[in-house]
Formats: structure tokens, C-alpha cells, sequence
């Protein structure tokens, strides 16, 4: 001990203490990082999780939602929306918000997907709520499409349009365009009711039903235009707008070239 | 009047036009074209004009080798249309450019070599000549004379009654286009009387699952059906119990609600409210949880749910009609009476 006390302060000592900090800190952040956000998301959330998710918050989503989560003036209050909800709002780029609106955009994710289960699992730990969809809730591979079709023009139609291409509500709200949505997102939306969207429980659009529109939402997604030009699949009225611009403006020029005198 | 006269007038006192109809004009100076005075620009307007209805035969030829050469299934990819069926744009583009290539040539033709010289067609007078009219008269009167109209009375007094009365049948069973039902009702007793009765289960529609209280949480929203609804529509074979049946739950704070159309028929937040819009009668399910608004899509009607359903913006002009709802002994929400105002448009109550 002696020999270690004698030569404690030498430079080299300091060398090899950061050295070791180093190392350790970073293994350890390496190790944190590894954890999967499905692992994650379930009951063995690691406490290293929700702090990390907990820092995140403090300098992200604090100013507005305030620092114990329980909401301002500016901003509703997180606890008890659970992980989907925060999933939901951040893997679409819509929180943080850029700018206040009458509702929040979707763009490119401030968040990467380690940082985004960190803050959701952060939130749920305050109380709980409803939780990121795991792999198998999502897996619509086996459901009835045509099923879905109905379901759909029940429950969806009415704001996100038939073909799913979105539409407009009062005040310059609006329902989103869901040719981008993951299944996953979609799942969040229908049990946390982001912003204006009502809540879609699975008690009475149990899972087999939301599996279904998930599966005719993909198909949606997928689906060819045989005749053409889609006009955003909006039917008549932009059909009508094309054919009274452009093709009766095509007419009008050959009715014009006709009436010209030769030279 | 002055017009016809001075015409024919004109017409008397001038030699007829020439046979064909018309004559140069000689007040509008003559500029000739560059293939009238350019042998070589008509050689060339020529062969332009000839080529486009090549071009046309050759496309046909193109139609036909499409129409055998490509798979019903081929797609290709056409940049601004996207990925189309690849022998439904090859039939219509050859199909199309041919018969306007046969326009566009005849166009060129009449355009470049024809004559271009301005004429003037005269018109003939509208009206017959006198000795015609006179003619026409006097075969009236004597038609008249002869089939003694005028004389018989009770004849001519019977064919008009028989004539007004033969149309009004004809009138009459237009009223058959709407069939009243049994006893007579007017459009508002029949939107009135739905499904909805004492004890009657609420379902989702097109699932028809049992709902219970705690099944909506705060915040959604079910489109829902009356239980007995497919075997009614089994028996009466029509959508008309469907569409006035038709109604929405949704769930807020039980602090949140303004008022209601009765004491106590919510169940703990829970509201009932028809979906057939008051204005023309289009489903609406447009519900913002956080606002309690509908919005109505066709004309952007907006009921306040949470103050009674009442008219907040657009055309509609009554509230919308609120279903009271309870609670069976099982646990699942059920009707607590009918409707207490009809649902659906409001056209009987504007006339």
C-alpha cells in the first residue's frame, strides 16, 4: 500500500484513473444501451431506463408539461397516459412540438428508438397506462382483410377518409393521412386517442378488430392505381377538378389551334 | 316586322344570290397564304398533312399488336401516372392519337390548302311566302268548316273535357313513388319510432358485442346498433331500421357535461347520441374527444355532446336527438326509452 500511496499523485496515475472512468462509463452506457425497447417496455424496465428517460424529460419535455409531469396551461398532463401514448407521440415526430398550433404535426423524430422507450418507459413508471403494443398485438398477418374493410368504414372512415388518405375537422383541426402509419402507431392511436381522436378500447374493438384494420390499412397502403393517376384517391371531386382544368384546357387549346389562320 | 318586310323587299328587288349561296366578300382584303403563292410550302403542307393520316393507319396497326402482343397483367410505369395496366394505356393511346390524327389532318388540310377566301352566305327569308300562308288559312277554315267543329258543340265540349281529364291519372300515381306505410304517418312519426325501446341491449355496429360501462373509457367512442337490429331487418327486408337506429356513445368527465336533453341519462359520463345528422341525415361519427364536438362531413353541421347536442356551427337547425341509457342486470348498457325526438333530417318540419 505503501508503494501505491508513494506513487499516487504521479501523472501517469491520473492518466490511467481517466482511462479507467472512461472505460467504465462508457461500458456501462454501452450496456444500457443494448436493452431492446421491447424488453424494455415490459415489467423488467430497468431503473437505469427510467432515469435516462427521466433526464430526457427534464430537458425536453419539462418547460411545457412541467417538471413533476402534471401539466400547465401549455400542456396536458403525462401521468397516467401511459407508454403508447408517448411511443405514439414521439416515433411520429410530433412531440416535441416545434411551434404551438391548433394541433401537433408529424415530421422527422427528434427522439432515436433507445430514447424514445427510455421516455416512455419514464412516463409509465409515474402511473400506469396503457403499454407499447408488443410484436404479436401487431401481427396482422392472418387477419380478414375484407373484415378490416368493414371495420374501418365504421370506425375510421368517418374523419381519416375511405381509402385512409385523412381529412378535415372544425377549426383547422384535422385527421392525418395513415399511408405512413406503422402498425404499431396505429395500434397507440386507437387505445391512447392522441389530440382529437377518441379512444378505441379493445373491450369494444377487441384485438382480432384492430388487427383487421391494421391488415386493410396496410393494403391501403400497398394498393395499386390500375387506371392511373390516384388524384389522392379522393373520388369525384378531384376527378372533376382534373377534368375540368386539364382536359377541358387540352380541348380549348386544339379549339384555339383550329381557329388561328394559316400564315 | 320592319325587318321581314325590308328582306323580302331586298329579296324582290335584287337578283337571287348565286346558285351555290354565297359570294366573295369584297370589303375584306384577301391575304394569301405562304402555300398559295410557295409551290413548295403546299408540297410541303402536303406531305404534313398526309403524314398525320399515316401516322393515324399506323397506330391502328399499333392497336392490334398491343391488343395480341401484351399480357392482360403487364403494368409499366408512366412518370406523373404511375404504375398502370400496360395494354389498357397502349389500347387508349393508340386508339386516341389515331382518330385525332384524322382530326388534326383534316384540320392541317382545310387549314393550309383549301380555299381560305372570306365569303358571305345569304339567308333565306324566314318566312312563306303569302301565297303559302294564304293557302295554309284557307285549308284550316274549310278543315274546320267541313268537320263541322264548330258547329257541334256538345262534340267539341265532350273531346276537350275527355282530353283535360286523361293526363290526371297519369299525375296522380306519382304520389305512389313514396308508399305510405299502414296507418298513414307523416315523415316525422316515422323518423320518430326506432328500434329504441325500454330494456333494448346497445351493441357496436357490425361486431354486435355487448358493451359495458367500464368497456369505454374516458375519451371514446363507439359506433353503436340496437341488439335486435338484424333480425328486424331480416323480417322487414330494408336499411330503414339500420339508418334510424344508428347512434354513437362516447365518454367524458362527468364534470365536462354542460347539460343533457333529460335528468340522469347518462350512465357515469357515458352519452348516447343518434348518428344520423339533423341537417339532411349523414352518418356523422366526426367526434374531437377534447372539444366534445361533431362535426358533420356533407355541410359541416357541429352539435356541442357535451351541452345537449346543441347546433354550434352549420346548417342544422335542431339539436341532435340524445338516447337515454342505463344499466341491465347483467351489467350491459341498454336503452332506457325511445328516442324522445325524431332523428335524422329535418325536411318535414321546413315545409
Amino acid at each position: 500500500m505503501k508503494f501505491l500511496a508513494a506513487r499516487r499523485r504521479q501523472p501517469v496515475v491520473a492518466l490511467a484513473m481517466l482511462l479507467f472512468a472512461l472505460v467504465a462509463v462508457g461500458g456501462g452506457y454501452a450496456a444500457v444501451g443494448t436493452v431492446r425497447p421491447a424488453e424494455a417496455a415490459g415489467a423488467a424496465s430497468s431503473q437505469t431506463q427510467v432515469e435516462m428517460g427521466k433526464q430526457l424529460y427534464l430537458q425536453g419535455c419539462s418547460s411545457c408539461h412541467s417538471l413533476q409531469s402534471q401539466g400547465s396551461t401549455r400542456a396536458p398532463t403525462l401521468i397516467g397516459v401511459g407508454a403508447a401514448a408517448v411511443d405514439f407521440q414521439v416515433s411520429t415526430g410530433r412531440m416535441p412540438l416545434a411551434a404551438p398550433g391548433v394541433q401537433a404535426v408529424p415530421g422527422p423524430r427528434q427522439y432515436n428508438e433507445e430514447q424514445t422507450a427510455a421516455l416512455a418507459a419514464y412516463i409509465a413508471s409515474l402511473a400506469p397506462g396503457p403499454a407499447i403494443p408488443n410484436a404479436e398485438q401487431v401481427d396482422f398477418a392472418s387477419a380478414d382483410v375484407a373484415e378490416g374493410g368493414v371495420l374501418f368504414r365504421v370506425n375510421c372512415q368517418q374523419c381519416h377518409q375511405a381509402a385512409g388518405q385523412g381529412g378535415a375537422l372544425t377549426q383547422g383541426k384535422y385527421a392525418p393521412s395513415l399511408m405512413d402509419s406503422t402498425p404499431t402507431q396505429m395500434y397507440e392511436a386507437m387505445i391512447t386517442g392522441p389530440e382529437s381522436m377518441p379512444i378505441f378500447s379493445d373491450a369494444t374493438l377487441p384485438e382480432e378488430n384492430k388487427k383487421a384494420i391494421m391488415a386493410y390499412v396496410d393494403y391501403l397502403q400497398n394498393a395499386s392505381d390500375p387506371g392511373g393517376l390516384s388524384l389522392g384517391r379522393l373520388g369525384p371531386v378531384t376527378e372533376g377538378l382534373f377534368l375540368w382544368t386539364a382536359v377541358f384546357g387540352a380541348l380549348i387549346a386544339v379549339a384555339v389551334w383550329i381557329g388561328i389562320k394559316a400564315r | 316586322m320592319t325587318d321581314i318586310s325590308t328582306s323580302s323587299e331586298h329579296d324582290h328587288g335584287e337578283n337571287a344570290p348565286a346558285k351555290l349561296g354565297y359570294s366573295p366578300v369584297a370589303d375584306i382584303p384577301h391575304r394569301p397564304r405562304v402555300a398559295d403563292t410557295d409551290p413548295k410550302a403546299a408540297r410541303r403542307a402536303e406531305r404534313q398533312v398526309a403524314s398525320m393520316f399515316m401516322l393515324s393507319m399506323l397506330l391502328v396497326v399499333l392497336f392490334f399488336v398491343a391488343y395480341v402482343a401484351i399480357d392482360k397483367s403487364a403494368t409499366v410505369y408512366i412518370p406523373v401516372f404511375g404504375v398502370v395496366g400496360a395494354m389498357n394505356i397502349a389500347l387508349g393511346f393508340t386508339m386516341g392519337a389515331a382518330i385525332f390524327l384524322i382530326g388534326a389532318g383534316a384540320i392541317q388540310w382545310a387549314k393550309k390548302l383549301m380555299p381560305d377566301v372570306e365569303v358571305v352566305q345569304e339567308r333565306h327569308d324566314l318566312s312563306s311566302p303569302t301565297a303559302a300562308k294564304n293557302e295554309a288559312a284557307a285549308n284550316y277554315e274549310r278543315g274546320k268548316e267541313e268537320s263541322g267543329f264548330a258547329r257541334f258543340k256538345i262534340i267539341r265540349r265532350t273531346l276537350i273535357g275527355a282530353m283535360v281529364l286523361f293526363p290526371i291519372p297519369l299525375i296522380v300515381m306519382l304520389r305512389d313513388l313514396w308508399v305510405s306505410p299502414p296507418g298513414n304517418p307523416s315523415p316525422s312519426e316515422l323518423l320518430a319510432t326506432t328500434l329504441w325501446a325500454d330494456g333494448i341491449r346497445v351493441v357496436t355496429d357490425a361486431t354486435y358485442l355487448p358493451i359495458r360501462p367500464e368497456d369505454i373509457p374516458v375519451g371514446g367512442l363507439v359506433s353503436a346498433a340496437p341488439a335486435d337490429l338484424m333480425e328486424v331487418q331480416e323480417l322487414e327486408g330494408n336499411l330503414d331500421a339500420r339508418g334510424k337506429a344508428a347512434i354513437i356513445l362516447v365518454r367524458m368527465d362527468p364534470s365536462e357535461i354542460v347539460s343533457q336533453q333529460g335528468d340522469g341519462w347518462d350512465i357515469q359520463g357515458i352519452l348516447a347520441y343518434s348518428k344520423i345528422c339533423t341537417h339532411v341525415g349523414c352518418p356523422i361519427a366526426l367526434y374531437e374527444q377534447r372539444t366534445h364536438h361533431i362535426l358533420c362531413p356533407c355541410h359541416q353541421s357541429t352539435f356541442d355532446l357535451a351541452d345537449s347536442g346543441q347546433v354550434v356551427f352549420g346548417p342544422a337547425a335542431r339539436r341532435m336527438p340524445q338516447l337515454p341509457i342505463g344499466v341491465d342486470a347483467e351489467g350491459y348498457i341498454v336503452a332506457k326509452a325511445p328516442f324522445a325526438e325524431p332523428v335524422g333530417p329535418s325536411f318535414w318540419e321546413r315545409g
